[in-house]
C-alpha cells in the first residue's frame, strides 16, 4: 500500500484495516499525531487527507491508498516554522501541547479558505478539536493573527 | 511609597512594601517564547506513548465489574495458551500491596479472597507482544465475586476518611432573642468532574540491570511515583527511577493515579523481563481514574438587617469514593476556604469526607476549594436577596482586607487583593447586552474568591522541597527540580527567574530533565505552589550562585530547601493559624444566555480580574486563568457524570462533554499585580484560583436572567427547566 506522507512517497505492508493513526505512529514514526479518545471526539489525531481535516483514528489505512496525507511534521518547511506555528508560540496557544498538532492542522485548513475569517469562523472551524488547557481564547487569537 | 499595582493595560496606584520595588528585569514579566514551544508545534515533543521502547510489550488491566464484594476466584481459562502472555496478580507483588500515599488502604491489585470496594478496581494485569493477543487473553480471564451491598449515598456512608473542625468565636445558634437579625439557610450540591487532560494516563516501564526499574510516564509528581514504586516493588532509592515524559495536561488528575499506572507497568515489566507500555485509552481513563469530589455543603448565616455579618455555620460532606487517596487534604482545603473571602467574627465549619463504593475521587485543580467557595459565594447572593441589597455592596462590606482575620484566625498582613480585583472586574464590563434569540433571557453574575497558594498549613515545612542549581564550566547554569511542566509553563518561568536573579540572558539557563536519578525532590507539582514556592527557591539559589561566583570558581553547585518563615504559625490539631503563606484573589463576572424553551445555558462573556502578585509571564498567566475558567464553566454547566450501579454511565468522550471552541465564551483576563514579599519577584500561585469563581458567578447570572436559584451544579437543561417550572 502506498500513499504520500508530508510530500514523501511511503509504503506500508500489512492490513489495510489498521487505523491510519496507528500506522502513522507505529510504522512510519510520525508520532506527532496523538490519540486522545480513539472515537473521533477530540481531534487530537487530526491529519489532512488531500487537504481535508480527518480524524486519523476513524480512518483505515486502506482508505488513503494513493492519497496525500499531511501531519504536523509536514507543516514546517525544512525546519522553518510556518506563520501559524510561530503565532501559536507567540500567543501562548500551545500549553500542554497535546492538542496542538491537530489544532494546527485544522487551523491551517481554515486559513487556506478564501475570505476574511472572523473569531466565530475560527470557533466553528476548530470546534472538532478539544483543548483543555487554554480556554481557546489564545488559540483563536493566534489563528486570527495569521489572517492579515 | 506609591508603586504601581498594574492591571493589564491600566495602572492603579496603591501602597506596597518599599523593598518590593522591582529591579530592572530582562526576563521576568516578559512573555518570552515557551521553552518547549517549538517542539510542541512541530510534533517533536515526546509524550509517553511517543517514546520508543524496542521490544516492549503492551499492558492491560483487568478490573472488577462489581462495586462491592469479595473475589471468590480468579481463573485463567485453559482454552487460551497462557505461555503467550505475562499474567500478574497480587501474588506477584514483591513489596507491600499498597498504593503509597496517605493511608495504606488501596491495594495495587485486589488479591484473591480480597475485598472489592469499587467498580473498575484493578485485579489482574496482562502483557503481550501485540494488542490482539492481549485482547484475546483478557477475554479468557474469569473473576467470580461474592457480592455485598454497596453504599452510594453520603447519608448512609459509615466510614469517615477524615474530619475538620474550624471554630472562630461563637456561632449564632438561637436567634429568637436577637433583634434585627436575619438567618439564611441553604444547602448546595456539587457534582463529579473529570480532569479530562487530552493525553490519557500512561507509563512505560523498563526493567534494568541490577533489579532497577525505570518509568517514563505522564505525571505531575515524579517523587510520588518514586515512593510508590519503592514500596510496592521493594526497591531502593537508586533502583526506582522515574522520568516525566512531555505531559499532555494534568489538572490534578496526574497527581495520584500515575503511581498506580507506573507500579502496574513495573510489575508487568519485571515479570516479562522486557519493557511494557501501559497506556490507557480514553474509556478506561474516564471509567477508572480519579474525579473531583462531589459534595453537599450546608450554610446557615446570621446577619444584621444592615448587612453586618454576624456568623457563618457551615457543614461540608465530601464523597471520597472507595479509597482515601488525597481526600483528607482536599477536605482540609475545602474547609479552610468555606467561609469565602470574607471577614466574619463567628465561624463554625464542620467538614467530613466519607467512603462510598464508587471509584476513588482525588486531586483536581482547586482541590476542594471550588466546592466550598461555590456555596460560600451563592450564600452572599441569598443573604443580599433576603436583605434587599446589592450583593456587590454586601461583598464590599464583608470582604477580607489588609489586617483582617480569616476563619482560622490568620491575620492577613500583605498582598490582599480583594477590592482591587472587584474594582478591576467591574470596570471592565459594560452593560448587559441583549439576549441572543427570542426565547432567550440574559443575565449577569459576579463572584469574589480567594485561594491559598502553596500547601496547606505545615505542608511546605514538612515537605521541605529542595532544588539545586549548577554553574557549569561552559558558562551555563542548570536548574535541577522535580517540578514538572504540564502546560502551565514551569520550564519557562524557572528559566526566567534564574536568568534575572543571576543577571544573565535566558540562553545561559538550562533545565535538567525531571528524572529522579538526577534532580532533588522539590515536591509535587500541585497546590499552586510551583511558581511561588519552588520558583522562590530557584530565585534564591540563583542569587546565591551569583554571590558565590564573585569569589569561587566554576563549576559550582548550590542546593536550596524550603525554610518556613518564623512568622508563619499553624496548629494542625486546632486548625488555627496561618493556613497558607498568602492568598491570590479573583473577581469573575459572567454573562449567560438561558434558553427558556430548552433550558440550555450558554456563557456569553466571562471577565476575570486576578491578583497574581506579579505576572512572571503575562501570556502564560492569562493562559492559566482562561483555561481554568473554562474548566469551571464546564463544571458549572455541561460536565455531568451520571452514576449507575457504582460506575460512571457516560464514561466515553462521546457522552462526557467538555466545552468546545464553540461553547466557550471569549474570556477576558485582567492581571492585577499586588506583590507578595516572599514570592519570586512578588509572584503568588494562581494555577487553581480560576477554577473557583466562574461556577457561582454563572449560577447568579442564571438567577439574574430567569429569577430562579439553582442550588446544584452542573446547571444542565433538565435542572434549569425543572427549576423554572416549579417556580
Amino acid at each position: 500500500m502506498r500513499f504520500t506522507l508530508n510530500g514523501q512517497a511511503v509504503s506500508f505492508e500489512g492490513s489495510g484495516a489498521r487505523r491510519l493513526l496507528d500506522v502513522l505512529r507505529e510504522e512510519l514514526g510520525a508520532t506527532g499525531t496523538k490519540e486522545g479518545c480513539g472515537e473521533g471526539e477530540c481531534g487530537a489525531c487530526s491529519v489532512l487527507i488531500d487537504g481535508e481535516v480527518v480524524d486519523s483514528c476513524l480512518v483505515a489505512v486502506g482508505q488513503v491508498e494513493g492519497r496525500e496525507v499531511t501531519t504536523v511534521e509536514g507543516l514546517a518547511d525544512g525546519g522553518r516554522l510556518t506563520a501559524l506555528q510561530q503565532a501559536f508560540i507567540q500567543h501562548g496557544a500551545a500549553q500542554c501541547g497535546i492538542c496542538t498538532p491537530g489544532m494546527l492542522l485544522a487551523a491551517h485548513v481554515l486559513l487556506q479558505q478564501a475570505g476574511r475569517l472572523t473569531a466565530d469562523d475560527v470557533r466553528e472551524g476548530l470546534a472538532g478539536n478539544l483543548c483543555r488547557c487554554t480556554g481557546y481564547t489564545k488559540i483563536i487569537d493566534a489563528v486570527l493573527s495569521c489572517t492579515k | 511609597m506609591d508603586s504601581a499595582v498594574r492591571t493589564h493595560g491600566r495602572a492603579q496606584s496603591v501602597a506596597i512594601l518599599p523593598h518590593m520595588r522591582p529591579a530592572p528585569l530582562t526576563a521576568v514579566g516578559r512573555s518570552v517564547p515557551r521553552r518547549e514551544g517549538a517542539d510542541k508545534v512541530t510534533g517533536r515533543a515526546r509524550y509517553t506513548d511517543d517514546v520508543p521502547a524496542p521490544g516492549a510489550w503492551y499492558g492491560k488491566t483487568i478490573r472488577s465489574t462489581v462495586p462491592r464484594g469479595r473475589i471468590r476466584s480468579i481463573t485463567l481459562d485453559p482454552a487460551f495458551d497462557w505461555q503467550r502472555v505475562v499474567v500478574v496478580t497480587a501474588d506477584d507483588i514483591p513489596g507491600d500491596n499498597v498504593v503509597h500515599l496517605i493511608r495504606d488502604d488501596q491495594p495495587v491489585l485486589a488479591p484473591r479472597g480480597g475485598e472489592i470496594r469499587h467498580k473498575e478496581e484493578p485485579i489482574v494485569l496482562l502483557a503481550a507482544a501485540d494488542r490482539s493477543t492481549l485482547e484475546e487473553a483478557a477475554s479468557h480471564v474469569r473473576i467470580e465475586y461474592d457480592g455485598a451491598e454497596p453504599v452510594y449515598e453520603l447519608a448512609q456512608a459509615t466510614e469517615v476518611f477524615s474530619t475538620v473542625a474550624i471554630v472562630k468565636g461563637e456561632v449564632v445558634e438561637d436567634v429568637k432573642d436577637l433583634k434585627d437579625v436575619e438567618v439564611v439557610e441553604r444547602t448546595f450540591k456539587v457534582g463529579l468532574q473529570e480532569q479530562l487532560y487530552i493525553e490519557p494516563q500512561g507509563a512505560i516501564a523498563f526493567p534494568e540491570a541490577n533489579g532497577s526499574i525505570k518509568i517514563i510516564g505522564s505525571l505531575q509528581c515524579p517523587y510520588y511515583v518514586h515512593r510508590a514504586l519503592k514500596r510496592a516493588l521493594k526497591l531502593t532509592d537508586q533502583q526506582a527511577v522515574v522520568i516525566q515524559a512531555e505531559t499532555g495536561g494534568g489538572f490534578g488528575g496526574k497527581e495520584e493515579y500515575p503511581s498506580i499506572v507506573a507500579v502496574h507497568a513495573a510489575l508487568l515489566a519485571r515479570k516479562a523481563g522486557r519493557p511494557v507500555r501501559l497506556i490507557y485509552d480514553r474509556h478506561e481513563d474516564l471509567a477508572a481514574t480519579t474525579k473531583r469530589h462531589p459534595g453537599v455543603i450546608k450554610h446557615r448565616t446570621a446577619v444584621k438587617k444592615d448587612g453586618t455579618l454576624l456568623s457563618q455555620d457551615i457543614e461540608i460532606v465530601l464523597d471520597g469514593g472507595a479509597y482515601c487517596t488525597l481526600t483528607p487534604v482536599v477536605l482540609s482545603r475545602a474547609a479552610i476556604h468555606a467561609a469565602g473571602a470574607y471577614s466574619c467574627p463567628n465561624v463554625r465549619i464542620r467538614a467530613r469526607a466519607v467512603a462510598t463504593n464508587t471509584p476513588p475521587n482525588g486531586a483536581f485543580r482547586g482541590f476542594g476549594a471550588p466546592q466550598s467557595l461555590f456555596a460560600a459565594e451563592l450564600m452572599v447572593e441569598h443573604v443580599a436577596e433576603r436583605l434587599g441589597i446589592s450583593s456587590v455592596d454586601l461583598r464590599r462590606k464583608w470582604m477580607l482586607r489588609l489586617g483582617d482575620t480569616t476563619a482560622t484566625g490568620q491575620v492577613l498582613t500583605e498582598s490582599v487583593g480583594s477590592e482591587l480585583v472587584l474594582d478591576a472586574a467591574l470596570k471592565a464590563v459594560g452593560t448587559v447586552g441583549r439576549p441572543d434569540g427570542r426565547t432567550v433571557k440574559r443575565g449577569r453574575g459576579l463572584s469574589l474568591v480567594f485561594h491559598g497558594s502553596g500547601f496547606t498549613g505545615s505542608g511546605e515545612k514538612k515537605l521541605q522541597g529542595t532544588i539545586a542549581m549548577e554553574a557549569l564550566a561552559d558558562g551555563t547554569f542548570r536548574i535541577l527540580t522535580a517540578s514538572t511542566e504540564i502546560g502551565q509553563g514551569t520550564k519557562t518561568i524557572f528559566c526566567q527567574l534564574a536568568a534575572d536573579a543571576l543577571g544573565v540572558g535566558m540562553d545561559k539557563v538550562v533545565l535538567a530533565p525531571q528524572d529522579t536519578s538526577l534532580v532533588p525532590d522539590s515536591g509535587p507539582t500541585v497546590a499552586s505552589r510551583t511558581a511561588m514556592i519552588v520558583g522562590r527557591l530557584v530565585q534564591e539559589a540563583a542569587s546565591e550562585i551569583k554571590e558565590r561566583l564573585k569569589r569561587q570558581k566554576l563549576p559550582l553547585r548550590v542546593a536550596k530547601s524550603y525554610m518556613q518563615p518564623d512568622s508563619i504559625h499553624w496548629d494542625e490539631t486546632t486548625y488555627r493559624g496561618d493556613a497558607y503563606p498568602v492568598y491570590a484573589w479573583a473577581c469573575t463576572i459572567a454573562d449567560v444566555d438561558v434558553d427558556m424553551t430548552t433550558g440550555e445555558v450558554r456563557v456569553t462573556d466571562l471577565v476575570t480580574a486576578v491578583d497574581c502578585g506579579k505576572a512572571l509571564h503575562p501570556v502564560m498567566a492569562e493562559g492559566q486563568i482562561e483555561g481554568g475558567s473554562l474548566q469551571a464553566v464546564g463544571w458549572a454547566t455541561i460536565e455531568e457524570i451520571k452514576m449507575k450501579d457504582g460506575g460512571y454511565q457516560n464514561d466515553r468522550l462521546a457522552t462526557y462533554l467538555i466545552p468546545t471552541a464553540l461553547d466557550a465564551p471569549r474570556i477576558r483576563t485582567i492581571l492585577v499585580e499586588n506583590p507578595y514579599s516572599r514570592g519570586p519577584f512578588g509572584a503568588k500561585g494562581i494555577g487553581e484560583l480560576p477554577m473557583d469563581g466562574p461556577a457561582p458567578a454563572i449560577i447568579a447570572a442564571i438567577h439574574d436572567a430567569t429569577g430562579v436559584w439553582l442550588d446544584e451544579i452542573p446547571a444542565t437543561p433538565e435542572k434549569v427547566l425543572a427549576a423554572c417550572a416549579s417556580r
